[in-house]
């Protein structure tokens, strides 16, 4: 991949993610940092790649504590983010409740 | 797998990152927005297997891979569910810092590898440099913000004699040994840097106060994502770049709507505490007598309020009282009293905290009314109860100077007829402070557990 082409996709995603998070409101702050959280955990691709060609016991050894330090940022991330959000369910019917 | 068909399947997971952020900005897409994400790092996590491969060129370590992949799901799938609500915001901080670790450790194993064929490209060295270094100060940085939310060390700012210039010293000594990699190249500087950016994390994080830590949480995460951008560059992975770039972008936003929340600047956040004159939280050191009444008494005043607002806080949380508080206010609404929630935007610990406690009981969204909507109903308030808040009804914010919040926003309770605190003990708050409000002549203290005092509130509202 030329380094044009790198920095083209590197500036798009920045206004990409200005613009995804732009109108966000105070309540989803949390979760949203927290999912955020756990898409960097998407380094355990890049773990599993070095992982891969490692060779010597040390490339091995420190790729594969990467690949469980990511994973744990990666999974856990996913699910502690869906238990904040599990609270929010059921609030339209509270809407209306108050409504009447 | 054929080349195209990876790369194609390898823009979709991206996509589905981009659909994740997007859906979790809004309520009611939140949740399905964060499971699009999962699904997008699994379809990625399961490709890279199968990733097309120079003729001739082995897989290595396969099981072994496989293997700290399930270690690592049995470490974070239970930690992740049994946390209690109350101390998600350090979990989300250990999270970030083995994001930043893993990130950190991958830019390293590609160096050794690059280096075996000679010095890799200048490119690739600031890549990999900038990818070490973020990502150890993240690693340490996280792991400090964890420390201080569980409180295995002091929550206040810690500062040591001369401590701008050791940071800035150790920041410079970070800095050339990262020059010295990009020129030279070979093990050792690439060692001695990243041993400095671990202790530059540590001492970054140190001086910062309790009350500021969420907004530390979200800038590394931010810088965690930049990290796994440059190792992106490095690998050739779009991807991680994409991916990457796009955590490190939403993230700035975030940190610098959390700052805005709190009416500091991302500067002054980090750096304030070398400015600001530490204060004592016993004051003149004077015994002063506050007002403290029964359950009875606060039921009374409720009872023949027309307006309640409650003003919780990480009390609320500790006590786990969400339900108690809805009971109450239930109760209330049922009497005809008016009751709204005064939600401060950073009460807790993070940002959004209450509201995530409050939805878990049921509240009611509407009763939800945002610090800005809230500030100007005080005057016509009759009773302001706040469950264990202290911060951020703190009037120090507009009166002292130099205080750590001076210049935060707060909830103007004081305008209200009648202030009730339910506190555990006269301890000042995370941010340790006094709070002056506390000694007014019409604030009513009840002491004890959040739940407790709320439960004993209900039966005595009940019984009037």
């Amino acid at each position: 991949m030329t380094t044009m082409a790198i920095l083209t996709i590197f500036l798009l995603a920045i206004f990409v993610g200005f613009e995804v998070v732009s109108k966000v409101s105070t309540t989803l702050h949390t979760p949203l940092m927290s999912g955020a959280n756990a898409i960097h955990g998407i380094i355990l691709v890049g773990a599993i790649i070095v992982a891969d060609n490692a060779t010597s016991t040390l490339e091995t050894s420190l790729s594969i504590l990467a690949v469980v330090l990511a994973t744990i940022n990666m999974v856990g991330g996913f699910v502690v983010t869906d238990r904040m959000l599990e609270m929010f369910k059921g609030k339209p019917k509270a809407k209306k409740e108050v409504a009447k | 797998m054929n080349h195209n068909v990876y790369d194609v399947l390898g823009l979709a997971a991206a996509v589905c990152f981009i659909l994740a952020l997007k859906g979790l900005s809004t309520p009611k897409t939140a949740r399905r927005g964060n499971l699009i994400g999962a699904a997008g790092a699994t379809l990625a996590t399961i490709i890279v297997f199968f990733a097309p491969r120079p003729a001739g060129d082995p897989h290595h370590n396969t099981l072994l891979i496989l293997l700290a992949i399930a270690f690592g799901v049995l470490v974070g799938v239970p930690a992740a569910r049994k946390i209690q609500m109350t101390q998600m915001p350090q979990l989300v901080a250990l999270f970030n810092g083995v994001g930043g670790g893993a990130a950190a450790l991958v830019a390293t194993v590609e160096y050794l590898n690059l280096s075996k064929d000679g010095k890799p490209s200048t490119a690739n060295l600031v890549a990999t440099v900038f990818t070490v270094i973020v990502g150890c100060t993240s690693f340490s940085g996280s792991v400090i913000t964890f420390m201080k939310l569980q409180e295995l060390m002091t929550t206040r700012p810690v500062v040591f004699p001369a401590g701008r210039f050791v940071i800035a010293a150790t920041l410079v000594g970070v800095l050339g040994t990262g020059g010295w990699v990009i020129a030279s190249g070979g093990n050792t500087p690439l060692l001695v840097m990243g041993g400095l950016a671990l202790l530059f994390g540590v001492l970054f994080v140190l001086p910062v106060g309790g009350a500021d830590v969420p907004i530390v949480i979200s800038l590394l995460n931010a810088f965690t994502g930049l990290t796994v951008a440059a190792s992106g560059y490095v690998l050739q992975s779009t991807l991680l770049i994409v991916a990457g770039t796009l955590v490190g972008a939403s993230g700035t936003i975030l940190t610098r709507l959390m700052a805005a929340a709190m009416g500091r600047s991302l500067f002054g956040t980090l750096f304030g505490a070398f400015t600001a004159k530490p204060q004592e939280a016993t004051g003149t050191g004077e015994v002063r007598s506050v007002k403290s009444g029964s359950p009875d008494d606060v039921a009374i005043l409720l009872n023949y309020a027309q307006r309640v607002v409650i003003v919780p806080g990480f009390g609320l949380a500790v006590a786990q009282a969400q339900h108690t508080v809805r009971e109450l206010a239930d109760l209330l609404a049922a009497k005809g009293v008016d009751v709204a929630y005064g939600i401060h935007p950073v009460a807790g610990r993070m940002p959004g905290h209450m509201n995530v406690l409050l939805a878990e009981a049921n509240v009611p969204y509407e009763q939800l009314v945002e610090m800005d909507e809230v500030n100007p109903t005080f005057p016509q308030t009759d009773v302001v109860l706040v469950v264990g808040a202290n911060d951020v009804v703190n009037p120090a914010a507009k009166t002292t100077p130099g205080c750590p919040i001076y210049g935060m926003p707060i909830l103007d309770v004081s305008e209200a007829g009648n202030v009730i605190f339910l506190k555990r003990s006269m301890r000042p708050g995370f941010a340790g402070i006094e709070n002056e409000l506390l000694y007014d002549a019409k604030t009513t203290l009840l002491f004890g557990d959040a739940k407790d005092s709320l439960t004993k509130v209900v039966s005595a509202l009940k019984a009037l």
